[in-house]
Formats: structure tokens, sequence, C-alpha cells
């Protein structure tokens, strides 16, 4: 079912990671990243793999919705895996079958690409199951703000972005339901040539546009009569604030960089 | 009556093997007959779309199965596909699933599905369209040029057309006004009876289901609760007030009355209250 497809679905809970502020949260992601990029031994990976644990950990989020998150991505870490292990021809020669030749240094590479991403990927949705999208649009718009400067519409693209995420979970669920309806008078989605599965389409995807457009209207009228205007002169109830636990998370991360940078000096 | 539709211990699970399963049909167990008229009430989320929704196939039973003439509808492919036109499914709110540029071809949807020829789905959709009352004209229209309520007669009819021996619909009449209502639950009468098709109808409307149908299915937290006429489920009024759910209003007055120690017996629609109402006088006026 469309359904079980929840890519970085926001789990709610009060735990200190969700407590962050947004915009903590974002730099610290892109921090992160940054981080992972320059470890290159395996020690420093240790010392990131310990530090994303631990964060797990403190955030509730039960590790199976981590793992069921990663499901749609094994194809990509397959593939990142075999292409490293293929096309790597350093170290010492362990398997040489017909055309295929793995190499130690092969080995490593693959297994190095597969936890980058691995890592990557867990600290991308470490930050949406822990971030409600309102959130995390308010912190992007907070820290974008400074664009607005040379004339980017910050409020608009991020008022754009809140409404798209909060609409994505109703569109699957109507897909899924319009969907239904078409299989009860007998249409197939699964079966024929690539135009006969394209034309199949047409009776999901116009009722699907149909409504999308009369909800943006309905949308769109109940906005306009509470007034809204856009993000001039509009002031927010939830203000963000930094507060102790967003330094401390600022002193912890910049701890681990600083590891990783010496540990890279001793090219662990 | 000869049986059609039969369902054995059925259980449904959302999302099975993950943290979000639940189970939203728990050993569920009943026979519908040809012809017959069956109502299905249940609390909000009590697992009533998800029922019907197994009986063509649309979702699988997690265990249990599905009877048609006898025949295990996931035995085989052809049997599947089968029971999709066999069982007419109109989901809630169906006018969100018009697609066609005209009302006609919507309605041709399902037959052309079937693989009927040109001849047989012209007839099959004027028929369908006169059973829901649409006319000749409107038939050329675009469907989003129609009423709300009209919009519902052309999806209706665009599973009518298909000519299902069993037709299901959830929730028909939600959200039209009185005179909408009882037309769209006299046209699914008449179908029943032009086609000797059995109906089942999920409804929250305890008057409508006390009206029209023969036997009441009781949905309650995922399980069968009652299976039996109207007259008998009404009587246990108490039980359906815990389950959340309602009894029609005369019979909650006839109800009222008999607590008052007025000898009433219990009724529960218009025509058998006037009719006791009129048997009360009549008593009392020997007397
Ligand atoms: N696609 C789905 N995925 C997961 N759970 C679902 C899904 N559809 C329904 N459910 C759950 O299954 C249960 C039964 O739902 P169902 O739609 O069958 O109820 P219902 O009796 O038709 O209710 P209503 O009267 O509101 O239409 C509900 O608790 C619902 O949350
Ligand atoms: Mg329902």
């Amino acid at each position: 079912m469309l359904k079980d497809i929840t890519l970085g679905q926001y789990f709610p809970g009060n735990s200190v990671i969700h407590r962050l502020d947004p915009r903590t949260k974002l730099i610290l992601l892109v921090v992160y990243m940054v981080a992972l990029f320059v470890a290159s031994g395996w020690v420093s990976y240790g010392v990131m793999l310990l530090f994303l644990l631990t964060v797990i950990k403190i955030s509730t989020i039960p590790g199976k919705a981590i793992v069921r998150g990663m499901k749609p991505l094994v194809m990509i870490l397959i593939f990142t895996g075999v292409l490293n292990l293929f096309f790597t021809k350093e170290g010492t020669v362990l398997v040489d079958f017909w055309i295929i030749t793995i190499t130690t240094g092969g080995l490593e590479r693959a297994l190095f690409m597969m936890a980058r991403i691995l890592m990557l990927i867990t600290g991308t949705f470490l930050l949406t199951y822990t971030t409600s999208p309102i959130s995390l649009t308010d912190g992007l718009e907070s820290l974008m703000g400074p664009l607005k400067a040379v004339k980017v519409p910050v409020h608009e693209l991020s008022m754009m972005m809140c409404i798209a995420l909060r609409f994505i979970p109703t569109l699957i669920e109507e897909t899924d339901k319009i969907m239904s309806a078409q299989k009860a008078r007998g249409a197939d989605f699964e079966s024929g040539k690539l135009i006969e599965r394209a034309k199949a389409l047409i009776p999901i995807l116009v009722p699907l546009f149909i409504s999308a457009f009369r909800r943006a209207d309905e949308l769109a009228t109940a906005m306009e009569c509470r007034c809204y205007q856009g993000g001039e002169g509009r002031t927010k109830m939830k203000q963000l604030h930094y507060t102790r636990i967003d330094f401390a998370a600022f002193g912890v991360v910049t701890l681990v960089v600083a590891a990783i940078v010496v540990l890279k000096r001793f090219g662990l | 009556m000869e049986s059609i539709l039969e369902v054995k211990n059925l259980t449904y699970i959302y999302s099975a093997g993950t943290p979000f399963e639940h189970k939203a049909l728990d050993d569920v167990s009943f026979h519908l007959h040809r012809g017959e008229f069956v109502g299905i009430i249940g609390h909000t989320g009590s697992g009533k779309s998800t029922l019907m929704q197994q009986l063509n196939g649309l979702l699988k039973p997690t265990s249990g199965t599905v009877l048609l003439d006898g025949k295990d509808i996931w035995s085989d492919k052809a049997l599947t596909r089968q029971a999709r036109f066999r069982v007419g499914l109109v989901f809630q709110y169906p006018e969100y699933q018009l697609f066609e540029e005209t009302v006609f071809k919507d309605i041709a949807f399902g037959p052309k599905n079937m693989g009927l020829s040109p001849e047989e789905i012209d007839r099959r959709v004027r028929e369908a369209a006169g059973f829901v009352g649409l006319t000749e004209e409107q038939l050329e229209v675009s469907p989003f040029d129609l009423s709300g309520g009209q919009k519902r007669r052309v999806a209706i009819a665009g599973v009518i057309a298909m000519e299902p021996e069993v037709l299901i619909l959830d929730e028909p009449t939600a959200g039209l006004d009185p005179v909408g209502r009882s037309e769209i639950l006299g046209n699914i009468e008449a179908y029943r009876k032009a086609k000797n098709a059995t109906i089942m109808m999920v409804s929250h409307s305890m008057e409508d289901v006390a009206r029209l149908t023969e036997r009441l299915l009781v949905m309650n937290g995922s399980r069968l609760a009652m299976d039996a006429p109207p007259a008998e489920v009404f009587t246990h009024a108490e039980e359906l007030v815990a389950m959340g759910l309602n009894i029609p209003q005369v019979t909650q007055v006839f109800l009222a009355l008999k607590k008052r120690g007025l000898d009433v017996k219990n009724v529960y629609t218009i025509d058998q209250a006037v009719a006791e109402l009129n048997r009360l006088r009549g008593g009392a006026s020997h007397a």
C-alpha cells in the first residue's frame, strides 16, 4: 500500500532532540554531513557512529522505524557497494574469477561508502523524525532570512514548502482511495505494455488533479478569510529562541568535529 | 434462500509486521443470499469499509476466505477478476472518482473494462442511467458540470452498469438532502427488484436501515457483534448504545412509552408506529 511509504515522517515526542531549536538542528545537520565527508579513517567513523547512535538513543525514536525508513534506499546502497567492490583495484587480490576481481582495497572502499551513505541518511531522518514540518519550515525561513535583502521571497517559499509537506500524506491517502475505486470498476494498473499502463493512469490522475486544485482553492479562500497577505508585517505566535540545550548541542558537535579533525591529522 | 457470497473467519490486519499494525477485522463470518437487502451498521472505525473491500477482492484477507458461489475468490486470478465485476462496490463519496469527458463515457468505464461489445455497453449505460434517474441529455454533458447529488448518481450508475449480482454501497446518501437521499435509496431498491441483486449498504441512518433492510450486520471494534433482522437488533437498545450506535427515534419513543407502563410492541419504522398507535386507540375505545 502507498501509505506504508513514509519517508522521514515526523514522530511526535518530547526528547531533548525534539526540543532543540529547528535552526540548531538544521545547522548541526549540515556540520555533521561535512564532518562525515572530512572523516576518512575507521576510527573517525567509529566516533561518528557513536555520536549518531547516542543521538538516536536520546531522541527515543524506535530503531525499527529508522530501519523501515531505509527500505526504499536499499537499492542505492547495494548499487554503491557493488560498484566500489568491483571497480577498485588496490591492495591484495582476494577473489579472481572470470572477469570479477575483488581486492582488499575494493572491499574496504565498498564498506566505507555504504557506511557513509547510511550515516548521511540516518542523520537526515533524525531531523525529519524529530522536527514537525511546521517548525522545520519556520527554521528554514529564519535561516534564509538574510536572503530577503536580495529580494528572495523567503516567507512565500517557506509557506509553500510548509503547505506541500502538510498535503503529502493527504494526497497519498487520496490516491489510494481513487485507485481502489477505479479497481472496483475493473481498472487494471499492473498488466499491459508501457503505453497501456500510462493510459491506465488517466482515471487516477484526472480525479487526483481535480481534487488537488479544489483543495488548493479552498485553502486559499480560507487563508484569505483570515486576512493572510504574505510575510509583510506578519508576527509569529511561537517565536524561535535558542536555549541552553541548543548551546549544549553546539558544544557537543564542536567537540566531535574537533575530534574528527585531530584524528584526520593522524590519518585514522 | 440461495446463498451467493460467504465470508468465513475473515481477519484483516493493516500494515502487518510494522509498528503501525492494526487489526481492522477479527474473525468475521456471514452469508449473503441472492436478492437480499442487508445493512451494515457500526461506529466509526469499526471496520465496515475494510470489510466491503474484502468482498470484491480489493483487499486480500490476512486469514479466512471469501467464497463467491462457493468458490474462493483468491484461489485463482480469473476468479479474483470475476469477483471485481460480480460484486460491485460503490465507495464513500464516489463522485470524486469521475474522470471522463462525458457522463456516458464515465458510466461506460466499468463495462468497457469487462470487454463487452459496444452495443452491449450502450445498452447497459442507458439502463444504468435510467435506474439512477439521469436523463438522455445529461449523458452527453461533462460530469464536472453536474451538481454534487447528480455526480453521486453518475458514480453509482458507473457501478450498476457492470450489472453486479451483489451491489455494495458505503454510505451512499452521506451529505445529501432528504429528497436526494430518499431518491437514491429508491434507485437502489429498484435495481435490486429488477435484477434480483443482493444489496449490502453501510449506513449511519438507523431510520434508513430499519425501513429498507431485511437483515442487519452490526460491527463493533473489528468484530461482527450481531447478525439479525432489524426488529431483533433494535430490541438490544442498551447494547447498541454501548457500541456507540443509536436506534431509530420511533423505537426510542416506544421504548419510553413501554417504560411508563403502556402496553406497546417494539416498533422500528414510522408505518409500524402508526399501526401500533391505531391498535392502541382502537383498543382504548372498545374498553
Ligand atoms: N489504509 C489503512 N491503513 C491503516 N489503517 C487503516 C487503513 N484504513 C483503515 N484503517 C484503520 O482500520 C480501522 C477500520 O477502518 P474502516 O475504514 O474499515 O472503518 P469504518 O467502519 O468504515 O469507519 P467509518 O464509519 O468512519 O467509515 C480504523 O481504525 C482505521 O484507522
Ligand atoms: Mg467507512
